[in-house]
Parts: C-alpha cells; structure tokens; sequence
C-alpha cells in the first residue's frame, strides 16, 4: 500500500499580511496590496510600485528565544521563511523543538522523521552593509581597489569590514537551515532553485521524501524576497515588470494572460505547507486541507531567453507550451483522474505575455476546449510575483480553496483570452474537489501538482 | 521489483584536467591543481591561491557553442562535463523518449558582473548616511549591466543550458544545498528512476566561487588554508597540521539510467548507483553536530538502500565497503567529526576501510565536489584502486582511520572494489551519501 500524503498546515506571509487568514481574506475581498516600497528606493526604476510585507513584519516574532542571536545573520529571505515555518508548525497543531523552545514535552514526531524542502533565490547581498565594506577600499578615482581589500601583503584590509558570518546570510539553503535548527528536523532535507517553480518542486519532492518512507512530516514549499534594488535591477533589465507610477491603481497593473499585459509586480514573502503521511496525521485528529494525489515536472525551453530557447528547439520537436504540458499530464496520471475532474487552476499568471502564453498553450494542450468551463484562481494581480516564494501561495490559495469550497475573488484589468476563465470575478462558493497548481520558471522549468478534497 | 539504476556515462571538469582518464592518472600520481589565483587580483587575501581550472575551452566539447557564450563559467564546465557524460553513453544513438530524460543538477550560481556591479555600488554610495542612494545606483547599474549577465547568474541556467544542448524534456530540478549538492542531486535523480518519473537522469553540479566575493564569504569565514607560502600542499585533510580547505572549481556529470532502459539499448554499463541517505543536522549554521550523526545517518540510509550491513565483513573477512571518498576537507572539524562518524556506523571494521580525501588533491570543488568525487568512486572499481590522501604527513591522533596516505592503493590482490560510499556534507547542515556498486547482471 502506497502511503499517501495530506496538507496539515499553511504558513504564508505575503503583501496581504500576516498568516493564510490575512491571504485569503484580501483574495476574497479583491484588494491588490502594491504600494510603494519602504524598505528600499524604488525611484530609479520605471516600476516604482512593489508588493512589499506589512510593515509590522519582524523575524524576531517568529524565532524561539533561544534562537534570537541568529537572526541578525538572516538575509530577509530566511526571515520570511522561519515566520511561514512557525505559523505552518501553529496551524498544524504540532509541537516541535520551536514550539518548546527549551520547555518540557515531547515534539509530536521525532526529528529523524522530520523533512524539510524550501525553495530559495539567489539572496542579494544587503547593499548598504556590502558598499560600506567596498567603500572603504577605493582607488584614487573612487573605483573598486582589489588590493586594498585584502588583509596581508600590502592589503588594506577592506573586507573585514564584512562581519565574520556574512557569507551565512546569503546562502540559499540557510532558509532549509534556520527552518531545521528551530524546529528539529534531522530527515532529508533541500533547497530548490528553479526561480518560480522552486516552491512546487520543493513540494513534489517532499512527498516523494514521504511516500519512500524516509519521513513522516516535511515543510515544504518556497520563500524569497526580490523586493531590493538588485531583485528589481534584474527583473526590470529582462522586461519583466510592469512600469507604473506611484499613484497607479495598484488592482489593474498585472493582467495575467492578456496578450497586451506589461508586465508583473515584485511581491515578497512565501509560504510552507505541513506535508504529513496520512494515516499519521489522522491518527493525530490533525486538521486535513487536502490531499496530494499527483505531481509532475519537466523541462522546456525557456520561454524568455531566447538564445537557447531557439536552440532547444533546434530539432524542431518541441511545441509552445511542451513543458507545462508534461508535467500537467504527469501529475494528472498519478493522480488517476481525466480533465473532466479538475474544477480549478492555480496557475503561475505572471502577467507577463511571454511566460503566460507558454503556460497558456501547456493548458489548452492539456485541457483542450475543456479548458474554457474550469476557473484559473490568479494570484499576481493581488500580491505580484514572489518567485521561489510565489508556489506556495499559490498551494496556500489552492488548499484553501479546497477547504472553503470558494473561489476567491479574481483581479484583471486586462482581456484575457476567451477560453482561459482569468478575467475579472467576484469570490464565489464553488464545488472544488480536484484544484491543479502549475508552477513554470524563467529558466524552463515546470512542476503540476494535484490536491484533492480529502 | 524495485528498479535497479546503473551509471552509463560520466564526464568532469577539474582543476587537474577535462577527460576521465588523464585527470584519474593525475590523481594517482598524487599530483595538485593548486595555485595562485588568476581569475581576479586576490594579492593581499589571507588567502591567495585556488584550485583553478586551466585551459578549458568548450570549443572542446561541443560543434555549435554560439547558444552558451554568455553563459557563467560554472555553465560552461557543466556543458564541457555533460558532453563527455553523454559521449560515454551513447545515448545520441539511441532514441530516448524525451519527456523520460530528466536533469537533477546542484550547480551554483553564476558569478557577479563584477565591474559593473562594484562602480554601481559605489557610484550609489553616500559617505555621510552611511548607505547607498538607490536612484544613483539605478540609473549606473541599469545604463551598465546588461540582461544577459544578470539571467546567467541564475542558478537554474546551467541546467536550462545542458537540457537545451542534449534535449532533457523529463522532471527538471536544480538543488543548492552548498557542498553536498552535486551528491544530493545524484541521490534524488537516481530516486526519480527507481519510482518511474524517469527512465534517463542528466545528475550532477557544477560551480566556481573563485572570484571575490566567493574568496571572501570564506576567508571571513576563516574556512580555508591561508599557507600562501606551499599553496601546493596546503589541502591536507586529516593532518594535524591542516588549517581549512583549498577552494576549487569545476563540474562533474554523470547518466543515470533505469537498468532495463540501459539494457534495452545495449548500453555499456560503467556501475550501479545502489543507495542514497540524506539527512540534516539542525544543530547550529556553524558547526556540526558533534557526535557526527548526521553524517553517520546519510550513510547508514545509503548502505541499507544497498542491502549491506555496515559491521558484517563478507567472506572474505574483507569490510563490507570497500572504499569511501571522504568529504575530507581539511577543516578541523569536518575531518574529526566525519572520521568519528564513521567508526560509530563500522565499528571495529572502520580502520580496514580506505578511507581517502581527493581534496588534497583537486581542492574543494564546492557544489561540484560529490559529481566529481562519486566517479572517482567508480574509476576506483573499474580499476581496483583507490586514490590517497596527499599531504598526509603529521598524524592527527582524532584521526586514525586508514586515510590511504600519500600514495594510491592496488586492492587487486585482495579482490578488487566491490562497493563505495561518497560522502558530502554542506554548510547549513546537510549530509548527503551516495552508494556505488560493481555492476553485475
């Protein structure tokens, strides 16, 4: 017998606000949370709008006592991901090594038996704290002195303005780190970087992790923060974002799969389920948002380079939209259902035209001319583009769907291709039994994954 | 039946050559690829030398390189060992059904557009507050940096590049879990074989971190060897004397495949990938757990996934592993701790156990370190004998496993090599096994 894995917990923060109470609320209501950042200078960029978390957000809420000291070697990417591990853990009703933090009890299952998969980003170095280090060694131009940065033979030892741990911040995997360390998780552990199909992936692979029996449990899901002038640098210089003013309506800037759209909105945050083996978790009394029946993922050319999208497709084999194909069918197939039993997609729906079209064609490969009677729940006008965070909203927003049976309110401004049911819609009831995630990443990579009304 | 993987096709890049054969003599001679550094002015670092790669041109390895340019180094040393991987695999002959090829990489990112970055930081930077104007630094950056640069640091492009090259169109995944990623990305793409969600895996990582910033995190870290005088022998895993690893660079790649796949075609079958165990310290972001059961765990997992006992000799009285390849790599904490980990899973078999570091040899490739060091592994049970640990010459009384010091080791005479582990532990934690094994029918 299989063993077969169930979502027990949501830990989501994004520009809605703080827990899955806050995402769906704002969803349901319609409300889109741009604003213009405060957390750094977004005026020399043509998109001055950005989706950035409350401001009442602080890592220090979220970490153990015992494990306050650490979070000033924590970029903000590993910040967001200790708050979504600790209100995951909360709404699981787990206790963990965090929850204790030092008081007796025992954690509800052994470390050993505890995964955890975080999809991560490239985390930029903090600018201010880098460029201090760098000023200080200069040539007589002002320009960058390599020499002078050393600490021997002549060096001015410029670098060790850098704190000792500072390379520890920027590590992709200190999100997976910190997250085990607090919690106490010993099992298989990984951090995925596939930009936006990071957080998915990291969710197929966590139930994998359960299904083989190597874990009981897993957080599982992404994280990442582009909300900084790096992140904002390179997503503008690759024409990803939508340029608006300060005083733009924030509802109608990102227009999923409108042919016309401009471009998305940087959002910053994440989100981690609690993946738990289900008879485990029944046994609990554990509260069961849905179940994870199917999971795909494949490769594709990427949709946005086209260098080596042309070479890819040099044999002349593949066709728009292969790669969100395969996986869809992937993860239909494990699953055991036809197209017919899918009431609902979360789709990636970044609003920008030539990543929507390649996920738009996997669709209609996938569900034909079914395709027009099933909603797509888009996220991005809401709260943007959070990249390796942006999957597990969007399993936030689909296992919550699932639980409510409700669709939430969809936002677009645009004109959405008549058969992709994207456009402008009230939040309304709705019997969902089967929701599909779809996950496609700048680089080509694509993950689907099924739940199920458990 | 679970299904069996086996190994079809392996290729690397490293600081001591770009073909299997050549760097594996080089290896046995106990020859190193240390120096100074050369990618950028790192004069006055504590730490001033690296294990480069030299002379690498992808010209080499591919017809047409006009798709991959622009791509990092570290992009370029995956295509230049995917190349050799696909060679040796034949798979260009056969017809794989693309969307049952997949591609499992633990490659890094790519490096900084250094010029440009440093004078936009600069060009932003305001003496009096203390911080960067961000409109200053805007308006230089996005008149200096180009698109290109910026997407080819993503640590997703090195695969988007190899599966654009040899057409992987299966599940895709990239891990970066520091130094144990290429070993993690073997072990869970030879796990996306045995349950079916593929029948051909690309696995492996690729990565450089010779550049400024990399150098720095570590220097600042005080991780690596800072013996400016003998950079040549500065990697000396498990001496006494031994003060941090020698950073490397390069890629390693290897096909996995389902046995049946392999067999169907008529592959030439290199080994069996037989085990994979992977855990997390969830200790501290520093240090690792001081009684190394973390490491001791991933390897426990991995030899129970190859149907092996850890404390059960064979017949022949010979330990049941015949050779691992240490993470080794020269730290003081790693090669104590690694080395207790493996007499707590042995016992009293831990000693008769060649137990060797090629970082003395090649330095630490990083993300790449477990591809690379996994097919050393199966070069020493193609051949019988395993590489030493160089630089091995002042004994470390916490260290006292047979380390194959100095010198390479003939195990012919007793029965060849049947079963290695490749051992790769990373920063923040995490411990990643893999097992290989002598294909037999």
């Amino acid at each position: 017998m299989p063993r077969r894995v169930v979502i027990t917990g949501i830990g989501v923060v994004s520009p809605l606000g703080i827990g899955h109470g806050a995402l769906w609320e704002g969803l349901n209501a319609g409300r889109s949370a741009f604003a213009k950042p405060t957390i750094f200078d977004s005026s020399g960029f043509a998109t001055k709008l950005a989706g950035q978390l409350p401001a009442e957000f602080s890592a220090k809420d979220y970490v153990p006592k015992s494990y306050r000291k650490a979070v000033k070697v924590m970029a903000r990417d590993s910040e967001i991901a200790v708050a979504v591990a600790k209100l995951a853990t909360e709404d699981a009703g787990l206790v963990t090594r965090g929850t204790l933090d030092g008081a007796p009890g025992t954690p509800t299952y052994p470390s050993e038996r505890m995964g955890c998969q975080i999809g991560a980003g490239l985390i930029n170095a903090e600018t201010d704290e880098l460029t201090s280090a760098l000023a200080t060694s200069t040539d007589e131009k002002g320009a960058f002195d390599y020499r002078k940065w050393g600490t021997v033979d002549g060096g001015g030892g410029g670098m060790n303005n850098l704190q000792p741990l500072w390379m520890l911040k920027y590590l992709p995997n200190m999100l997976a780190c910190h997250v085990t360390i607090i919690h106490g998780c010993e099992g298989p552990s990984n951090t995925i970087t596939c930009a936006e199909a990071s957080g998915l992936l990291c969710m197929g692979e966590a139930t994998r992790v359960i299904q083989r029996d190597a874990a009981d449990i897993c957080y599982a899901g992404g994280c990442e923060s582009k909300v900084n002038l790096m992140g904002t640098l390179r997503w503008t210089l690759l024409n990803r974002l939508a340029p608006c003013a300060e005083t733009e309506n924030p509802a109608s800037i990102v227009r999923p799969f409108d042919p016309d759209a401009s471009g998305t909105i940087l959002g910053e945050g994440g989100g981690l389920v609690v993946l738990e083996e289900r008879e485990k978790a029944v046994a609990r009394g554990a509260n069961v948002y849905a179940e994870v029946v199917g999971f795909g993922a494949a490769h594709s050319p990427p949709p946005a380079y086209e260098a080596i999208r042309t070479k890819q497709n040099a044999s002349g084999d593949d066709k728009p939209g292969d790669g969100p194909r395969f996986a869809i069918e992937a993860a239909l197939a494990e699953a055991g259902i036809g197209i017919g039993e899918i009431d609902a997609i979360v789709p990636t729906g970044s609003g920008i035209p030539n990543a929507d079209s390649d996920e738009a064609a996997g669709l209609r490969a996938v569900f034909g001319r079914k395709l027009a009677d099933i909603p797509l729940v888009t996220i991005t006008p809401a709260i943007g583009q959070s990249v390796a965070g942006h999957a597990g909203w969007q399993l936030a927003a689909a296992a919550l769907a699932i639980k409510h049976q409700r669709l939430p309110a969809s936002l677009n401004a645009g004109a959405p291709p008549a058969d992709l049911r994207s456009g402008a819609a009230s939040a309304k009831p709705a019997k969902l039994r089967h929701v599909l995630v779809v996950s496609c990443a700048l680089g080509g990579q694509n993950a689907a994954a099924v739940l199920r009304q458990s | 039946m679970t299904t069996r993987v086996v190994i079809t096709g392996t290729g690397w890049v490293t600081p001591l050559g770009s073909e299997i054969e050549t760097v594996w003599a080089r290896l046995l001679k106990g020859e190193s690829g240390i120096g100074p550094v050369s990618h950028f002015d790192a004069s006055t670092s504590a730490t001033s030398f690296a294990s480069q790669v030299k002379g690498f041109e992808l010209a080499r390895f591919l017809k047409d390189v006009s798709p991959h340019e622009m791509a990092s180094i570290g992009t370029k040393y995956a295509l230049g060992a995917a190349a050799q991987a696909w060679k040796q695999s034949g798979l260009a002959d056969a017809k794989v059904e693309r969307r049952r090829f997949g591609i499992y990489l633990g490659s890094g990112e790519g490096q900084l557009d250094y010029d440009n970055f440093l004078a936009s930081n600069l060009a932003g930077w305001t003496a009096e507050s203390r911080s960067v104007d961000g409109r200053k630094w805007a308006e230089h950056a996005l008149s200096t940096m180009t698109a290109v640069r910026e997407i080819e640091q993503e640590p997703n492009l090195a695969m988007s590049h190899v599966a654009a090259e040899f057409g992987c169109r299966g599940p895709a995944f990239n891990c970066m879990t520091a130094c144990a990623a290429s070993t993690q990305a073997i072990g869970e793409a030879f796990e996306i074989i045995r349950r079916g969600d593929a029948d051909v895996m690309f696995a492996g990582g690729s990565h450089s971190m010779i550049h400024l910033l990399g150098m720095t995190g570590f220097v600042r870290l005080t991780a690596m060897s800072q013996r400016r005088d003998t950079p040549q022998t500065a990697a000396r895993p498990f001496d006494q004397t031994r003060d941090g690893f020698v950073m490397g660079e390069g890629a390693g790649m290897i096909v996995l495949e389902s046995l049946e796949h392999a067999k169907k075609r008529g592959a030439k079958i290199i080994a069996e990938l037989a085990g994979y165990g992977s855990t997390a310290d969830a200790f501290r972001i520093t240090d690792i757990q001081p009684d190394g059961r973390g490491a001791t765990g991933a390897m426990a997992q991995a030899l129970k996934q190859a149907g092996v006992s850890p404390r059960e000799a064979g017949p022949d009285g010979r330990p049941p592993v015949h050779y691992i390849s240490a993470h080794g790599t020269g730290t003081k904490e790693n090669d104590k701790i690694e080395t207790a980990a493996v007499k707590a899973l042995f016992g009293p078999l831990a000693p008769k156990i060649p137990f060797s570091s090629v970082k003395s040899m090649l330095g630490h490739l990083i993300q790449a370190a477990g591809a690379v060091e996994l097919i050393t592994c199966i070069k020493a049970i193609e051949t019988g004998i395993v590489p030493p640990t160089m630089n091995l010459k002042t004994p470390d009384p916490a260290c006292d496993l047979d380390y194959v010091p100095n010198a390479p080791r003939d195990l012919n005479a007793e029965g060849g090599v049947e079963l290695c582990l490749s051992n790769s532990f990373g920063f923040g934690g995490q411990n990643d096994t893999v097992a290989v094994r002598k294909y037999r029918d």
